[in-house]
């Protein structure tokens, strides 16, 4: 186990020794300490090791990951794990707004809640929060999964996509285009994968969920409004 | 971008430490506002007594003789403190008006901060560590306090321009944002006879508030009608005598933290703010909900 502790080294050593392990690496194992809030923890990494954070996250961190997988013990502050490309990240407290915005693949998990804005703009990314998320989650989302076993705020999928949004509780208002779909048994197989990878599968089961994904009247473009465009 | 923080103590231990507390937090809060700082500390009143801080460009000019001046002028004993570019005036608390209306006959260039009888506001252009040293934050005592850094959009970087904003006794108010409406709300509230300083969109915020208090609002009530009447993007931190209150727009772009233990209630415009406040590992942490108004009194 290798362990930084940010407060005495700072940001840029913390990220430049990260980015030179590149690929294959006997240092796998990493402990941050004293995050204390702090940007950019953890971002850009690309190698296949393991980096938990003892602490609470300011901005962006973990963003662009690729391959690691980053556990942050305490909370996250806003744009977590950002454009994520691969690899996972596992906050244990909440997550600030546009928690996962952008991400490409890989799977985040929030064990606490993500306010506003969760998964906005996703483009293949999966995302298990095991409480609530906030307004205007999932807008504009491309592809990937957003699991919610908690509520969702107000406009849900607003403008969406391709992704699918599975929410166990309430939600306040779905967003324009999003409608509730029906739960096929390769839906309830999807889930009951996200969940386990989630670390969710002991907290709720695929059938408690319904399922949400794009109308697509917005998107697609329509024959007899071409005098609008 | 802008940051704010804010502390309202439940320990009376920790009054002492207020300033220090407060002075800390808004330097972590720097790189989100380098145009101006400004910090609102609310001391325990003392009966009979109110403060009036004053500020000068030219202060040598204008404070030499004010306490005596305007004791005359008002027919009272006044005593007052020298600080860099601010006096604080202590004035009978019943002569607090006269004082204030006296303030632009014997000294119209010098502006007034604040007036009430916990408040003193000490704003500046400069980084929050410059400021906080000129004023010597730090030595502070009180019960509640809100700071705040300033990266200007809506008007010029002038100490004028900086948070808090004070429209009103032992209030103010510092903010995260953008209103879109101050103009028009600005002149609704001139036709019920407020005034401003300024062209600034967050001193419409807190005349917004001042108002509503003015005609009968509770603080939760006041907060509340920011969500409907004003448009824009906001977090809100509001101080008055006993109270500390937060509201952000329904929108909620601009990032709040606080966090609560027994001993007080915290806000941060990141949680990088709150990282050194005792207890902070075990304190209850959380964002504050969007178009939701929180508030405390004692």
């Amino acid at each position: 186990m290798q362990t930084f502790d940010l407060a005495a080294h700072g940001l840029r050593a913390l990220n430049s020794t990260l980015h030179a392990l590149r690929g294959s690496t006997n240092e796998t194992a990493w402990e941050i300490i004293n995050p204390k809030g702090s940007h950019a923890i953890a971002v850009g990494v690309d190698a296949p090791i393991d980096i938990t954070v003892r602490g609470s996250t300011g901005y962006y961190c973990a963003g662009m990951n690729k391959h690691a997988t980053i556990r942050v013990k305490g909370s996250a502050g806003p744009g977590v794990a950002e454009n994520m490309m691969s690899g996972t990240v596992i906050i244990d407290g909440d997550a600030s707004q546009y928690a996962g915005a952008t991400g490409r693949g890989g799977l985040l998990v929030i064990k606490g809640n993500a306010s506003s804005r969760c998964g906005i703009s996703m483009k293949g990314i999966n995302i298990v929060v095991h409480g609530n998320i906030g307004h205007m989650s999932a807008f504009m989302a491309q592809s990937g999964n957003l699991v919610v076993l908690g509520d969702a705020g107000d406009a849900l999928g607003d403008s969406l996509y391709e992704a699918g949004m599975f929410v166990r509780g309430k939600v306040k208002s779905l967003g324009t285009d999003c409608i509730e779909k029906e739960m096929r048994p390769e839906h309830l197989a999807l889930l009951a994968n996200l969940l386990k990878q989630g670390e969710a599968d002991h907290l709720a089961k695929p059938a408690d969920f319904k399922r949400y994904g794009s109308a697509r009247k917005l998107y697609t473009f329509n024959i007899d409004n071409a005098s609008s465009y | 971008m802008c940051g704010i923080v804010g502390l309202f103590l439940k320990d009376p231990s920790l009054e002492p430490h207020l300033g220090a507390m407060l002075t800390d937090m808004l330097i972590t809060m720097t790189d989100r506002g380098p145009d101006s700082a400004g910090i609102a500390i609310y001391g325990r009143p003392h009966k009979g007594h109110a403060k009036l801080t004053v500020q000068s460009a030219t202060p040598d000019k204008d404070f030499e003789t004010l306490a005596a001046d305007l004791g005359k002028a008002i027919a009272a004993t006044v005593k007052g403190v020298v600080k860099d570019t601010h006096m604080v005036l202590d004035v009978p608390s019943d002569r607090l008006d006269a004082a204030r209306h006296a303030m632009r006959e014997l000294r119209p260039n010098a502006k007034v901060m604040s007036a009430g009888e916990g408040i003193e506001i000490y704003k500046e252009v400069g980084l929050p560590r410059d400021v906080a040293a000129r004023f010597d934050i730090a030595q502070m005592s009180g019960t509640h306090g809100i700071g705040h850094t300033r990266m200007a959009t809506e008007s010029a970087v002038t100490t004028m321009g900086a948070h808090p904003f004070s429209t009103g006794p032992d209030q103010c108010l510092v903010h995260n944002g953008s209103l879109s409406n101050h103009n028009s709300v600005r002149r609704t509230l001139k036709r019920a006879g407020m005034t401003f300083e300024t062209e600034n969109d967050t001193e419409v915020a807190a005349a917004f508030i001042s108002h509503k208090l003015d005609t009968g609002s509770e603080l939760g009530e006041a907060m509340e009608a920011t969500l409907t009447d004003l448009d824009g993007f906001f977090t809100f931190v509001v101080g008055t005598k006993n109270g500390f209150g937060v509201v952000r727009d329904p929108i909620a772009c601009k990032p709040a933290v606080m966090a609560e233990t027994d001993q007080y209630v915290a806000f941060g415009s990141e949680y990088r703010a709150l990282v050194n406040l005792p207890g902070i590992l075990d304190a209850r942490v959380w964002e504050p909900e969007p178009a939701t108004v929180y508030f405390w009194e004692r």
